[in-house]
């Protein structure tokens, strides 16, 4: 399904973004960052892994590292056992899986209704969010990919 | 750059670095025509190509060279210096090249200077041939000369650039066109003007011999031809990439496999174990392509080596067996760098300077000696030197300097465990650091490149005959044997690389897992192999939790793999063994490679992923126990001054399960003695130790002695005598504060001590010694004038009071003990006369360094000796003591020092009086 989304990729200033929910928030990552969707199976845990990592799957041969996007926002884990998803991304030639509780639609967002991240928003929330968008009836949050890999990496750097 | 450039640049570059290999050859044998012939040619190949690309630099510098080559051929003396000429040319021909390989053009700048040296060599040798031809061609090769020399001659009458081609067209058949082509080009472009004359003048000598070598040449040049044609340069990224690509054909074809083993009668089954026949030949055929001979890595040696020998003014034979083993390319290009540095460390370090040598009996050519093999799967290269050896004491020394383990536990290693400190990071025997080893790259360096590819390295070395360092690697990196394991419900795999075996232990078999105090062991085949659960490894039970599961379960029982890291020996515990399978290593992602307990992951053939256990790793984890009791003893140190004084402790039983102790210090070794070496004799236990008998003590009556196995025991040794005491176990080793609480009215027992939480019998030393030797104690001179001289002892151990006061006793002196400086100081007011005073300097109530002050406050006893008695020696309470008025420090366990500073107090007193 994404291949062809990829393909759609948004020009000019329209940017299209898939939308999911953790906890009770709705986010949205850009689709052209995001390579597949899927629901992770057979996970195996990484001893001495830092917490938010979820651990590591198997992906159609590839070995994907999962990280748990609740535990990177400071949300409480899962507890109602729905099914998690997960959005699979590539980050510098290594495949990465973000868990998510549930997975939205597809929405074209124009750039005026983006705004900053709010000063006073939780600094775990605000080092990965690349902004706040106004949607009817709702705010979406929205992910910056490579602040989230980057951040951790660096975080196991330091 | 275009093709052809960038084809001539890595043709070039190799043959530069075969030049570099057969002209230290030819150096060691002037004699070998064929070598010559070899390096000329290749040098001659690359002025051709030269020309022919239009660069003029490189050209005229291989030219020059060339013609110093030719005049060797023709039978000038081959010097020294002469081929560090050219051995310099080539240098900054390679400088040119990778600048071309950089730029695309050639960099400005000029060559004269070698050019002109590599000229007048040449007329030099020019001039030497003329002496010696007329003779030598008569004698030798005089008919087949005179008829090839007329035409030969005559062609190259013009100029002496063609008269080189015309004479190498016979003797490489295979390249003929290249040199028509350089023909054509140099004729079109006119006379080369930077052809020197002298080569003109040599040219009719050179037609004599490379003529009459011209058929035997073109013999074996034949030979060599349809090799050429029947390989083929590939790009390696194209290589690589087909690697992955059949390493991911690997993987899918297990899968397949486990699906189909999951249904009995499939009708894939037969295609599918064709495809799965076909799969593993492919992937034999392609991991060929990456491999390489040794020898590839092996190339720049004979000349580091030769550059090596001249610098430091040695004379070295490097020798290097099985350069035909072949092993994966990545893996050859990661262990470039760590065996050029050994053999740089061999050259500069191992082996002594040639007086040296021939001093010590031993030839004055020193032998740095390579060799690779395979071994099951993997490949084993060891560089070995017959040099001086380590040096173990100066080890020692180090290791003790910087910390990295203490006297009491060298004392337990043996000598390779110490040898193996070299490995350590920032260990460097060297006391100079010269410019061949320099500084900060040490054989930590080494030890880490090698870990990083899995591979070990161990050493041994004999003093006085050299060392042997042996590198262990596997022969391909992408795919490797691993042992897959269970543990917690998760899978994990092993290199097979560091699995030495399988041990299964059950409580009621030979195999069992005990417990010294709370880390587990294992006895196996007389050695005890220290033990982790996997479980401990991946951090999923920490503490006491690992007990409780342990016990929960069966304490004695498990799995336990054996794995072997370097020297350290160690086992896993693990809850099931699976099989052995092949895995393809895929690295990990960036956010997990800091956990240092995995090397990588792997997709299993039912689809799962498992985590790839890195042995070295592991093994640092049961060396970082050992660190951490350092760096704790280190830190203990140094708050010792204001906090409790601690003492380190070996903890053991005898008799009963209750521990005993006795200070470490006094303690000389620690040894298990087999069994059946214990003798008796006139009524008497004894062993034979090194190389005398040593009597042995038990600790009480309830001691059994062994009847199989080993015997622990503990060795105490003063004056040359040896003693050993008798016990059942060695429990610990730990530091706490001595204080003996109950005193004891047993013999032998000095009192209990609370230690680590456990009420502990302090055991008295000095009553086991005079059981051993009768005169132990009293055996000592006693010299006249220490009769009837009385000493204050005044510390507030009873250990040490009671350790003391015999010592000094026997050695002819009254002794009375006082619990601390106030108690000492009110007997001395009281009117208590001494001749000298001992003093601990940690006590209750008046310290030792009160107690001197106020000694030499007061007249009435100021002139009496005073001397501290100290566990620390920091130079700075040596400098307060002397302050306070001590006139000597002397530590605590040193016996034999106090009363050698006794003594010595008592002479200049006497002395002075005199």
């Amino acid at each position: 399904m994404s291949d062809a989304m990829i393909q759609d990729e948004s020009t000019g200033d329209n940017r299209e973004y898939i939308t999911a929910m953790i906890g009770k928030q709705l986010f949205g990552m850009p689709i052209d960052e995001v390579h597949d969707v899927f629901i992770p199976q057979n996970m195996t845990p990484v001893p001495h892994a830092r917490s938010d990592i979820a651990g590591v799957l198997n992906l159609r041969g590839r070995i994907v590292t999962a990280i748990d996007m609740r535990r990177k926002l400071g949300l409480p884990d899962r507890e109602d056992g729905a099914v998690p998803m997960a959005v699979g991304i590539e980050f510098k030639g290594e495949s990465y899986g973000l868990i998510i509780d549930q997975v939205g639609e597809v929405m074209r967002l124009q750039p005026s209704s983006v705004e900053a991240t709010p000063a006073n928003l939780d600094p775990a929330w605000a080092g990965i969010a690349n902004g706040v968008c106004r949607l009817e009836g709702q705010l979406m949050v929205l992910l910056d990919v490579e602040k989230i890999l980057a951040m951790s990496t660096e975080t196991m750097a330091a | 750059m275009d093709d052809l450039l960038s084809e001539f640049l890595t043709e070039t570059s190799e043959s530069l670095d075969v030049v570099d290999v057969e002209l230290v050859k030819f150096e060691q044998e002037p004699n070998n025509a064929q070598i010559l012939d070899n390096v000329f040619r290749l040098v001659h190949t690359i002025k051709g190509t030269c020309g022919f690309l239009g660069l003029p630099r490189l050209e005229a510098l291989a030219h020059a060279g060339e013609s110093l080559m030719g005049k060797f051929r023709d039978g000038a003396p081959v010097t020294q210096e002469a081929v560090s000429l050219i051995l310099k040319s080539i240098d900054r021909i390679k400088e040119i090249l990778a600048e071309l390989g950089n730029t695309g053009a050639e960099p400005e700048g000029s060559d004269e200077d070698l050019i002109s040296e590599l000229d007048r060599m040449s007329e030099e040798g020019a001039r030497a041939i003329a002496g010696d031809v007329p003779a030598e061609a008569a004698s030798e090769s005089a008919p087949a000369a005179e008829s090839e020399a007329e035409p030969a001659g005559e062609e190259a009458a013009g100029e002496g650039e063609l008269v080189y081609q015309v004479l190498e067209r016979p003797l490489k058949p295979g390249e003929v066109s290249l040199d028509e082509l350089e023909r054509a080009f140099m004729e079109a472009e006119g006379p080369d003007l930077t052809a020197p004359p002298p080569a003109e003048a040599a040219a009719p000598v050179e037609v004599k011999k490379a003529e009459a070598k011209a058929e035997p040449k073109a013999k074996a040049a034949k030979g060599e031809a349809p090799v050429q044609q029947a390989s083929l340069r590939v790009n390696v990224e194209t290589l690589e990439h087909l690697i992955t690509m059949v390493s991911e054909l690997v993987l899918t074809r297990n899968q397949l496999l486990e699906i189909v083993r999951r249904h009995e009668d499939s009708e894939f089954k037969v295609p599918l174990q064709r495809l799965s026949n076909v799969t593993a030949e492919l992937q034999e055929g392609v991991m060929k392509t990456r491999m390489q001979p040794i020898g590839n890595a092996w190339q720049k040696l004979p000349r580091i080596v030769r550059d090596l020998a001249q610098e430091l003014h040695k004379d070295i034979e490097l020798e290097m067996i099985g350069a035909e083993t072949e092993l994966d390319r990545q893996v050859l290009e990661l262990i470039k760098d760590p065996l050029t540095h050994m053999v740089r460390n061999s050259a500069d370090h191992g082996l002594e300077s040639t007086d040296d040598r021939v001093a010590k009996g031993k030839s004055a050519k020193g032998l740095i000696r390579l060799s690779a093999y395979h071994e099951g799967g993997h490949i084993i290269i060891s560089i070995a030197d017959d040099g001086r050896g380590l040096n173990a004491a100066k080890i020692r020394q180090k290791v003790v300097e910087k910390g990295l383990a203490t006297e009491a536990e060298l004392e337990k290693m043996s000598e390779s465990q110490i040898q193996r400190f070299i490995f350590n990071a920032g260990f460097s025997t060297a006391q100079t650091v010269t410019s061949v080893s320099g500084r900060g790259v040490g054989m930590d360096v080494v030890r880490t490149n090698i870990e990083l590819i899995g591979g070990n390295i161990d050493l041994k070395s004999v003093q006085g005959e050299g060392t042997t360092f042996t590198i262990k690697i596997p022969l391909t990196l992408a795919i490797v044997s691993a042992l897959i394991v269970e543990c917690a419900g998760q899978r994990l795999a092993i290199p097979q690389l560091a699995v030495v075996e399988l041990v299964r232990a059950q409580s009621n078999s030979e195999h069992r897992i005990e417990r010294i105090k709370d880390t587990p062991v294992l006895r196996l085949r007389n050695k005890l192999l220290p033990l982790m659960s996997m479980r401990e490894i991946l951090g999923m039970d920490a503490g006491p939790d690992v007990e409780t599961m342990m016990e929960s379960e069966d304490e004695e029982s498990g799995f336990i793999v054996v794995m072997q890291v370097g020297g350290n020996i160690f086992g896993v515990v693990v809850d099931g063994v699976f099989h052995t399978e092949e895995i393809v290593v895929k690295p990990m992602s960036t956010m997990l490679r800091n956990i240092s307990t995995f090397s990588g992951n792997t997709i299993l053939g039912d689809g799962s992923v498992i985590m790839i256990l890195d042995p070295n790793g592991v093994a640092n984890m049961f060396s970082a126990d050992v660190v951490e009791a350092v760096t704790k003893d280190a830190a203990d140190t140094e708050d010792r001054g204001n906090a409790r004084e601690l003492t380190s402790l070996l903890l053991f039983t005898a008799g009963s399960e209750e521990p005993k102790a006795v200070p470490l210090s006094l303690v000389t070794r620690l040894e298990e003695i087999p069994a059946e070496n214990i003798e008796r004799s006139n009524g008497r236990l004894l062993v034979q130790y090194r190389g005398s008998l040593m009597p042995l003590v038990f600790v009480n009556d309830q001691v059994q002695l062994r009847e199989t196995g080993t015997q622990p025991m503990l060795v105490f040794s003063d004056m040359g005598r040896s003693m050993g005491l008798v016990i059942d176990r060695i429990v610990d080793i730990v530091e706490d504060e001595l204080k003996i609480e109950v005193q004891s009215a047993l013999p032998g027992i000095l009192g209990s001590a609370v230690i680590k939480g456990h009420a502990t019998e302090i055991i008295d030393v000095g009553h086991f010694l005079p059981m051993a030797f009768d005169d132990w104690l009293t055996r000592r001179e006693m010299s006249k004038e220490s009769l009837h001289k009385s000493i204050m002892l005044v510390d507030d151990s009873p250990f040490f009071r009671n350790m003391l006061s015999p010592v000094l006793k026997s050695a002819g002196y009254a002794v009375k003990t006082y619990n601390n400086g106030r108690e000492a100081l009110e007997a001395l007011e009281a009117g208590e006369e001494y001749d000298l005073i001992v003093s601990d300097i940690e006590m209750p109530e008046m310290n030792g360094f009160e107690l001197a002050e106020r000694i030499r406050a007061n007249k009435a006893y100021s002139s009496v000796p005073v001397i501290a008695l100290s566990s620390h020696n920091a130079p700075a309470a040596i400098e307060r003591g002397r302050q306070a008025g001590f006139l000597d420090f002397v530590a605590k366990f040193d016996r034999q020092g106090l009363l050698a500073s006794i003594s010595e107090i008592r002479e200049q007193k006497t002395g002075a009086a005199a």
